[in-house]
């Protein structure tokens, strides 16, 4: 027995302790959007957030995240009737082609803009550099996150609390 | 119209002047069963078997291709509802099921209008006829980039064009006015004299009776409102948030979980087969031997070699079932061979010449070679590629009580439907096909092999069972794109003009002009011979362009070269009767800024191609260091005819450079002992982010005809890129992938010399 929360749900499995997350998050789960690629961590399909840090699920035992907290794609949006920025921003740029790499594109695009509100093109390179797109929407991918890192700095400047670009230091006063 | 009979069906499809089946009115009790279901409510009208019209004014567009990825879906959708004059916030549409009355047979008859090689059954009869002929061999295929030039130039048009038309008569008989002074806009129908309007739906039904117009009239493009604006793709919001259903996303009672493997050198078989330890495993509950067989359809006939499966409670309980598998394979013929054995047979081919068959004889090519001032000769090479579509091969099959249903993506679903059938015994009408979105196709999931197999797994457990390839298994056991080689001479005479093109290459498929060039030549001799191997080829994203393409707009830059002259001039120079190419040409060159000076260890390369009915042209961009090229920008210059989806045929053309990129960069299937040496991205590349390129694309709308988007991107970006690398270093690249040690070390040769 595996205890662990997903998406702000508290979880348990019976699963082989070795079990790639990834398999036990499908087909245990029924949670089909985080996509199985390669098996080896080459190619960033399979990319979900354990305590907000893109991992490659297809070579995470379920036992490593006993206990931790997993985010995967259908937990991205705030709600269920919100986007989160970066979705919102995959629209508007028409990121998806087949779509297959998306997921795995956003959970670890998310980790970067929660890390790191405002990433130059190198900072995105190199957080993006393990997702593979076949249909080769980098461009447009690039140009996405840029875009929702904008608005997140509008949203936060709008609402007038923490920018962390400007206010490293300051206390959070909304959420 | 009278009852709806098959013979019905064709009469007006041949009425419809293209061998399309515009006009299938289905009324309420004179539906055809497989139909039925689509037609969502009672008040429901299925105008013709591509337009329904509902109740509430909402028009469902049904969409007989696949969606990959390339967009089609919303493309013919535009194109149906702007001749349809619709309200586009009410167009909605949904891929049409596998059954054969959504076959498009527009795609045969594209492919008969294009030249294409189709078997000679079909080939006579370029009308109705076709229509029959295409249904017999399945057709509802997506390649060739054919959705948009033929299902929706001559299928999706006019079939919006006649509903509208069918409309405007059912309003003109409702109000008893001339249909002549009824105008459409916007899904409502107007009778400016007596103030008169109302929405589409009100003579939906009435229009269901009137037989469909022979032809109706279409619009010219300066009418368009709908086709040539950016409209957002439907498909992209579920791509967003994961619910997007892929065939791995199905999930059945009961199913269970399967991996497979076959012997790894192409043509074995199973000699000796130990399961004791994996049957021994928690979980696994079967390991099952498939035969070999054969395979066919559209694509030909195709060996099927044996395989083996564990099914389990999970997929990842089977793959360690099958790992525990003891197998020794059958040894074959093959089994010592390697890549460099493959290459020196074209090499010993060509040089023979047995059997050399013309593409093109022109002109007197012994003259121009014995009068020329200078030849020149070069050698050319490109490896085997695998598709690596993201979404590794799977599907999910439910055999049960005589019938099998089978989740799958597939560009080919009613081949597929006929291939899972004759495989377990079954009428065709006992299959129903689910396809599911694509993670990529590029060719490779026009072959059955894989649902096949999963439809044999049900079968034989009696269970629903999701079939999932390793990434390992979908490099190892592709179809793929072949490695091929080719020879060039060229005469040139004392002014530098190109005065005779000799060129012998092994391994033709499709398309046939593939090879060809466009340049003004008087001497011209174009052929190939026969150099078959083991591996197994199939259709990889522009096919035979994505080979010639490199060989072709490499080999002019060199003759250009040669010449002393610059390769854009020299282009240019041979394309004066040929305005659409030298537009794309010049586009790119321009928005390149091509002939302004770049950097030490900077260059540009060109090219142009002309595939699927577009031009496209490229400049590429790069920087070499240290022996390693990194491409720094692409400018593609694309005219398409008409661009219907501009930000469709952009991100196409986009795609098409990244996945050549992919390939010219790092691709390269190497076979060793017979079998592939990779198995998985760290040895088989893909294109990253910190390696892409930034990539415009400029499109030229000349209102020729509408053209592919979804494989000219690919083949030129290759040469450009070897031509850059040449205008760069002095090296000219003649074998790819680029990441070869070799061309690395002639780079650094050439720098320090």
């Amino acid at each position: 027995m595996i205890e662990l929360t997903v998406n702000g749900q508290n979880r348990r499995l019976e699963v082989d302790p070795s079990t790639p997350l990834l398999w036990a998050i499908r087909e245990q789960l029924s949670l089909t959007g985080t996509r199985f690629g390669c098996g080896v961590a080459q190619c960033g399909a399979c990319t979900v957030q354990l305590n907000g840090t893109a991992i490659r699920s297809c070579v995470t035992p379920i036992a490593a995240a006993a206990g931790q907290e997993i985010t995967t794609i259908e937990g991205l949006a705030p709600s269920e009737d919100e986007l989160h920025p970066l979705q919102s921003a995959w629209i508007e740029h028409q990121v998806p082609q087949c779509g297959y790499c998306q997921s795995g594109q956003l959970m670890s695009a998310s980790a970067l803009l929660a890390q790191n509100p405002n990433p130059t093109d190198e900072d995105i390179d190199a957080a993006m550099a393990g997702n593979i797109c076949r249909c080769g929407m980098y461009g447009r991918i690039k140009s996405a996150i840029k875009t929702a890192a904008a608005s997140q700095a509008q949203t936060a400047a709008t609402v007038g609390f923490f920018d962390p670009a400007e206010q490293a230091g300051q206390e959070v006063t909304g959420g | 119209m009278g009852k709806w009979t098959r013979r019905g069906f064709l009469t007006t499809a041949a009425l419809a002047g293209g061998g399309l089946g515009i006009g299938i009115a289905l009324r309420p009790g004179n539906r055809l069963p497989g139909l039925a279901k689509h037609v969502a409510g009672d008040g429901d009208t299925l105008l013709n078997t591509w337009v329904m019209l509902g109740e509430d004014n909402g028009i469902k567009v049904i969409v007989p291709h696949s969606e990959m990825g390339q967009g089609a879906g919303t493309a013919l959708a535009q194109m149906l509802a702007d001749e349809m004059d619709a309200d586009w916030n009410l167009v909605t549409f949904e891929e049409a099921p596998a059954i054969e009355d959504f076959a498009n047979h527009s795609m045969g008859h594209g492919m008969l209008l294009a030249g294409a090689d189709l078997p000679d059954m079909i080939v006579p009869s370029a009308d109705g006829l076709m229509i029959k002929a295409a249904q017999a061999l399945d057709l509802q295929i997506t390649g060739g980039s054919l959705s948009v030039r033929t299902t929706g130039e001559y299928g999706m048009r006019t079939a919006g064009a006649a509903v509208k038309q069918m409309l405007k008569t059912a309003a003109a008989d409702a109000w008893q006015v001339s249909a002549d002074d009824i105008t459409a806009r916007s899904s409502h129908l107007y009778h400016q004299a007596s103030g008169r309007s109302a929405p589409y739906a009100e003579f939906a039904t009435a229009a269901a009776d009137i037989a469909p117009p022979v032809k109706p009239t279409l619009k010219k493009p300066d009418q368009f409102t709908i086709m040539g604006t950016h409209v957002e793709r439907h498909d992209i919001p579920a791509k967003v948030d994961g619910s997007a259903q892929f065939a791995m996303d199905v999930q059945l009672p009961g199913m269970l979980y399967a991996t497979v493997q076959r012997a790894p050198t192409f043509g074995g078989g199973i000699e000796r087969l130990d399961d004791a330890r994996a049957r021994e495993m928690a979980g696994v509950v079967d390991v099952i031997r498939l035969p070999a067989a054969e395979g066919g359809g559209i694509v030909g006939a195709y060996a099927v070699p044996e395989s083996v499966a564990v099914v389990a409670d999970s997929y990842w309980t089977a793959k360690n079932g099958l790992a525990a598998l003891d197998i020794t394979w059958s040894q074959t013929a093959q089994q010592a061979l390697s890549s460099d054995d493959i290459f020196a047979q074209f090499a010993r081919d060509i040089a023979a010449r047995t059997d050399r068959a013309s593409d093109v004889e022109q002109g007197d090519l012994a003259g121009a070679m014995s009068s020329a001032t200078l030849t020149v000769e070069a050698d050319y090479q490109v490896p085997y590629l695998a598709h690596s579509c993201m979404e590794p091969l799977n599907a999910t099959a439910s055999v049960a009580d005589g019938r099998c249903e089978i989740w799958v993506g597939s560009q080919n679903p009613l081949g597929f439907r006929g291939e899972v059938a004759k495989t377990l015994g079954l009428d065709v009408d006992q299959v129903q096909v689910h396809n599911c979105l694509l993670g990529g196709g590029f060719g490779r999931k026009a072959v059955a092999d894989y649902a096949v197999q999963a439809a044999q797994l049900s079968q034989a457990t009696g269970k629903p069972v999701q079939l999932i390839w390793s990434r390992e298994e979908d490099i190892r056991q592709d179809r793929y794109r072949p490695a091929i080689a080719s020879q060039f001479r060229a005469a040139l005479d004392e002014s530098g003009d190109l005065i005779g093109w000799e060129n012998t290459y092994v391994d033709k498929h499709e398309p046939a002009e593939a090879p060809l060039i466009p340049y003004a030549v008087a001497a011209q001799d174009i052929g190939h011979v026969a150099s078959p191997t083991h591996v197994p080829f199939g259709a990889w994203r522009s096919v035979d362009h994505s080979q010639h393409g490199f060989f072709t707009e490499s080999f002019i830059d060199e003759v250009a070269h040669a010449a002393g002259e610059d390769p854009y001039a020299y282009r240019a120079d041979r394309l004066k009767d040929k305005p659409r190419h030298l537009a794309v040409l010049k586009k790119a060159a321009e928005a390149a800024d091509w002939g302004t000076p770049l950097g030490k260890g900077r260059g540009r390369g060109i090219s142009l191609q002309e595939s699927f009915g577009s031009l496209v042209a490229q400049v590429v961009e790069v920087t070499v260091e240290n022996g390693e090229t990194r491409v720094d920008r692409v400018v593609a210059a694309v005219d398409a005819g008409f661009a219907v989806s501009p930000d469709g045929l952009s991100a196409q053309i986009e795609s098409g450079i990244a996945y050549g990129l992919t390939a010219a960069m790092y691709g390269e299937i190497t076979i060793e002992n017979g079998a592939v040496k990779q198995s998985n991205f760290h040895d088989y590349p893909a294109l990253r982010m910190p390696d892409a390129p930034s990539i415009e694309t400029h499109i030229i709308d000349s209102y020729a005809p509408v053209g592919g988007a979804g494989e000219p991107g690919t083949p030129g970006v290759a040469p450009a890129l070897a031509n850059a690398v040449f205008d760069a270093t002095g090296v000219r690249v003649r074998r790819l992938p680029l990441n070869r040690p070799e061309v690395k070390l002639q780079i650094e040769d050439r720098a320090s010399a």
